[in-house]
């Protein structure tokens, strides 16, 4: 069963079709990888094997009366622990939801399982998707499975380890600042970030309102098309959800970027802090866009400079307010120490969160108080404008535009958690694509010559563009051949 | 020289309402809007502030909030967009509102109001809409939250849509704040968009009140007052804390910014929190909703489907029923209330006068006993319309109008169904009657001299004896006649 561990969900599809495999059986090797890595790891907050096998053997008697719910039904799945799933704590990696038992679940995981997709598990985060590498979780950090004694990344880091030990094909993140972007560079898989408003934020616990997005991760970047296809679209539950088809990803993803404008940010090229080993390999890939066909163009985004700075006023903000519920009167955790309503509010929230997340609530709380909102919040936001104002012009010189995903490899344990600045410059270079709303992908691009580890190269395109950012990902991938060797695996 | 307290000083009060809206569902969610219920059964995630809900605007609150806006003259907004008030309250499921701040939907309008001190134009600020809390029960102690054992807390209200709606500071006493707010609560029954309730919280009043000497450059501290559940109470609350702020100016005291409790038992004010308490609520645009502009088509078809309004109701009833002031008032106090006589009228044919007599007189007398609207009550326009044609026809006398009208109000018959059953059919044969008018001549030789004598205050008194007689189903104008041709 071990070969099937590193197969695509597209070619577990074709196993599943082909009746190669059971869904059952497809699920109990998956589990039993868990069993096998997830010690070593620490990926899963949850594991949900009944469910998974439940899920599995009804997908097996759809697919024995000739039914199947997609052509995914029984390929397994994992969920970062910030989607809301019916019956099965979701802790959004805090105390302060750690008895939190949702009744119902996010529109994702209901698409999913629409699709006949089983679930694994619930993913580890850094408590409340705030962080850049898992040591913000309240139950304890993820390791890389390329190095167990680096981060692998974050907020979502659960599924890009778990996907790069074979423990699962695809799973989903969320992507707030680079969350998804960032974790999959470190792990050296694929991680998407699709257009604000593409993925229905229902059930997803909030972090940043203007900014979540739900993505997913995978192996290759065909997976990682599907996946999305599966749950984006139009729901009615989320407000600011964009209410249009979502067209094929598949379609033409074949099609090469001959001719392709492709943009390179001025502002990037000497960022600060940017590993030579990653810059390295990032600009061999602008090399390798080129002899694939593509036109190189050098951009000016000037406002890029600024975007770190917006957004930790912008997120903190929304955060400040999106965490006020966590106040212990209504579910989870309840403090017994308080005395009355305002010291068992004030104990809950001091017991339940964490230091990052309340360092977060103060900033964001300062950041929207009279006297002071202007000069924060309001030009946050105006930054957060020009950002978008001066992408949708370079889009009208080039298709896509790429970067490095992160400035670094995947770090050492405690490398930046004394530093929080450091920490939060890990999204420089994924965080304008949040402020602006468009969609993004990493793409692994080889392993850093300082230290062997992966290194993501970001593609980014304008709002619902996907289908050609997808097209370029995929023949950059199909011609690095990095996904489909197995050389290029994790020993673990 | 001298000056009165009332010359000395001036009264500033500007309103803040607050109105249910009665849509079918909540704000943001599918919840049913409903008064009443188990306490946690109207509830779902998204008004429970789960983690992970989304609010979804309703659009008909957001008509129904337009309509307001245009029945106070207001304009109205081309960009609505909601912003987040933050702060904790237990019975706040987000800990935070939804609610409205720079783009209200409705601005610059005003209500005209009518009384003794003549009509006058308040000015509206703003209406906007937002989401109503949940409900707590303080357990133990007073009912406050301070000396409470422990609190209870129902979330079928939460997320109720809400309007409020911002007066000017152009009212100065409390019989103005009185019309006003019978006015407003009148222009928003009409629209049919609330239950307008004061005393069930479908419609809440906040007032803001300060004194000042006549012609002082500046307003006098604010005060803020809370809990008057009826306009009686508007009127009493804002009474007692005119005089209150009056007497201590007038003791040397300064008065500060504070709140106050109105008690409906003593009729008194007390101080809730002074303003070193006020909130920072950290307004931000909700990042959960995109702003949206409502085309101008559908405001112009808001506008356009507005009822008739009080004020237009009251002119038409003026001019085409001759009622007075105060009758058209009270006629008009509800739509319903003025369809109802509309009704009756139109159903009678005759002088609405009549009808109006019949309601204002006898009918309300019972509803006011009982503590039911017209609209509630069994009588039906058309049976007040058919017993008033009973009088008119000489069937029945008045007096026995008023026994028939008790009938049908306890059972909603028929009053020709009465009319029988009881056997008060008048009695206008000429013949009966005037058996019992020869007797009573022959029986007050006295009296028939003094009428022949010219004082004719005597002849009630023979009709009396000859409706005693008839044991009152003589017609009392047959009766009158018969006495006079023949004494005469």
């Amino acid at each position: 069963m071990s070969e099937l561990l590193w197969k695509s969900a597209k070619e577990l599809s074709e196993a599943l079709s082909n009746k190669e495999v059971s869904a059952v059986e497809l699920a109990q090797a998956m589990l039993a990888r868990a069993d096998e890595v997830d010690p070593k790891i620490h990926a899963f907050l949850k594991r949900t094997d009944e469910i998974a096998l439940e899920q599995a053997k009804a997908a097996d008697e759809r697919r024995a009366r000739g039914e199947t719910s997609s052509a995914f039904d029984g390929v397994p799945v994992a969920y970062k622990d910030i989607f809301c799933t019916k019956g099965v704590t979701t802790t959004m990696g805090s105390k302060i939801l750690e008895t939190f038992v949702p009744p119902y679940s996010a529109t994702v995981v209901e698409r999913c399982e629409a699709a006949g997709l089983t679930m694994l598990g619930k993913l580890n985060l850094d408590e409340f998707a705030m962080g850049s590498s898992t040591e913000w979780s309240a139950y304890g950090p993820t390791k890389n499975p390329w190095d167990l004694e680096r981060v692998p990344g974050g907020s979502s880091g659960g599924p890009p380890a778990l996907i790069m030990s074979g423990g699962v094909p695809w799973g989903w993140g969320t992507d707030t600042g680079g969350s998804v972007r960032q974790p999959a560079a470190l792990c050296g898989c694929v991680g998407v970030k699709p257009t604000y408003g593409l993925v229905s934020r229902y059930g997803i616990i909030a972090f940043a309102s203007s900014l979540d997005q739900a993505g997913p991760f995978a192996r290759t970047v065909e997976d990682a098309a599907i996946l999305l296809m599966l749950a984006a679209g139009h729901d009615p539950m989320d407000a600011t959800s964009i209410p249009q088809e979502v067209p094929n990803y598949l379609d033409g993803i074949d099609a090469g970027i001959q001719g392709m404008k492709i943009g390179i940010v001025k502002e990037f090229t000497d960022t600060e802090g940017l590993q030579p080993g990653v810059k390295q390999r990032v600009d061999e890939a602008y090399t390798r866009l080129e002899r694939l066909g593509a036109e190189l163009v050098e951009i000016s985004l000037p406002s890029f400079q600024y975007a770190i700075s917006a957004y930790y006023l912008v997120a903190p903000a929304e955060a400040s307010s999106n965490l006020a519920r966590y106040d212990g009167v209504r579910y989870a955790l309840r403090s017994d120490e308080g005395t009355d309503i305002v010291k068992m509010t004030s104990r809950t929230r001091d017991e339940g969160f964490g230091p990052e997340v309340k360092r977060r609530i103060m900033l964001g709380t300062y950041a929207l108080s009279a006297g002071y909102y202007d000069a924060y919040y309001g030009k946050a936001q105006k930054t957060r404008s020009l950002i978008i104002k001066e992408l949708d012009a370079a889009y009208e010189k080039v298709d896509l535009i790429v970067s490095p995903s992160s400035p670094d490899t995947a770090f050492k344990f405690g490398a930046k958690t004394a530093d929080p600045l450091s920490m939060y410059l890990s999204d420089i270079f994924t965080v304008p694509v949040n402020m602006a709303g468009n969609a993004g992908i990493s793409i692994p691009c080889g392993l850093s010559p300082d230290d062997n580890l992966p290194v993501g190269l970001q593609i980014i395109a304008k709002s619902l563009d996907e289908k050609t950012m997808f097209r370029a990902a995929h023949a950059f991938e199909q011609d690095l051949g990095f996904a489909s060797d197995p050389g290029m695996r994790p020993q673990i | 020289m001298s000056t009165t307290a009332s010359e000395m000083y001036e009264t500033t009060v500007g309103l803040e309402i607050h109105v249910e809206l009665s849509t079918n569902s909540k704000m943001f969610c599918a919840c049913p809007v409903d008064f009443g219920g188990d306490p946690n059964t109207r509830v779902c995630p998204v008004c429970l502030g789960m983690p992970g809900s989304l609010p979804v605007p309703n659009q008909m609150a957001i008509e129904y909030t337009m309509k307001i806006a245009a029945a106070l003259h207001c304009d109205i907004a081309r960009f609505h967009e909601f912003h987040r008030k933050n702060y904790f309250y237990p019975d706040m499921p987000k800990n935070y509102q939804i609610s409205q701040y720079d783009h209200p939907i409705g601005t610059k309008g005003y209500v005209e109001v009518t009384g003794d001190f003549g009509t006058k134009r308040v000015g509206i600020n703003r209406v906007h809409l937002e989401e109503d809390t949940g409900k707590s029960t303080h357990v133990g102690g007073s009912g406050r939250i301070a000396d409470s054992d422990h609190s209870l807390v129902d979330f079928n209200r939460a997320g109720t849509p809400l309007v409020e709606i911002v007066s000017e500071p152009d009212i100065t006493s409390a019989e103005e704040a009185r019309a006003f707010v019978t006015e407003l609560r009148a222009i928003l029954e009409s629209l049919d968009v609330s239950d307008v309730r004061m005393e069930e919280g479908s419609m809440r009043v906040d007032a803001n009140i300060s004194t000042r000497l006549t012609g002082a450059p500046e307003y006098g501290a604010k005060v803020e007052v809370k809990n008057m559940n009826s306009i009686r109470s508007v009127g009493r609350a804002l009474e007692f804390e005119e005089k209150r702020q009056r007497k201590a100016l007038d003791d040397g005291e300064t008065l500060v910014q504070e709140t106050r409790h109105f008690d409906e038992k003593t009729g008194t004010t007390s101080s809730l929190r002074t303003k070193e308490f006020a909130f920072d609520y950290r307004y931000f645009p909700e990042p959960d909703m995109v702003p949206f502009e409502p085309d101008q088509a559908w405001i112009e078809r808001v506008r356009g489907s507005l009822p008739e309004l009080p004020a237009s109701k009251r002119a038409r009833f003026a001019e085409i029923y001759g009622l007075s002031d105060k009758e058209i008032q009270t006629l008009t106090t509800t739509s319903a209330t003025a369809g109802w006589f509309e009704e009756a009228v139109a159903a009678y044919g005759g002088e609405a006068k009549k009808i109006s007599n019949w309601i204002l007189a006898d009918l309300y007398g019972l509803l006011n006993e009982s503590g039911q609207e017209l609209s509630d009550g069994k009588i039906a326009p058309a049976q007040l319309a058919a017993l008033v044609k009973l009088v008119d026809d000489g069937a029945i006398s008045g007096k026995q109008a008023k026994e028939v009208i008790t009938v049908m109000f306890e059972t909603g018959d028929d009053p020709a169904k009465v009319v029988e059953e009881r056997g008060l059919k008048q009695v206008s044969d000429t013949g009966a009657i005037e058996v019992f008018v020869d007797e009573v001549i022959a029986e007050n030789p006295d009296a028939v001299e003094k009428i022949r004598e010219g004082k004719d205050g005597t002849l009630g008194f023979l009709v009396g004896q000859v409706m005693k007689k008839s044991r009152g189903q003589a017609n009392p104008a047959m009766v009158n006649d018969l006495l006079r041709s023949k004494i005469n």
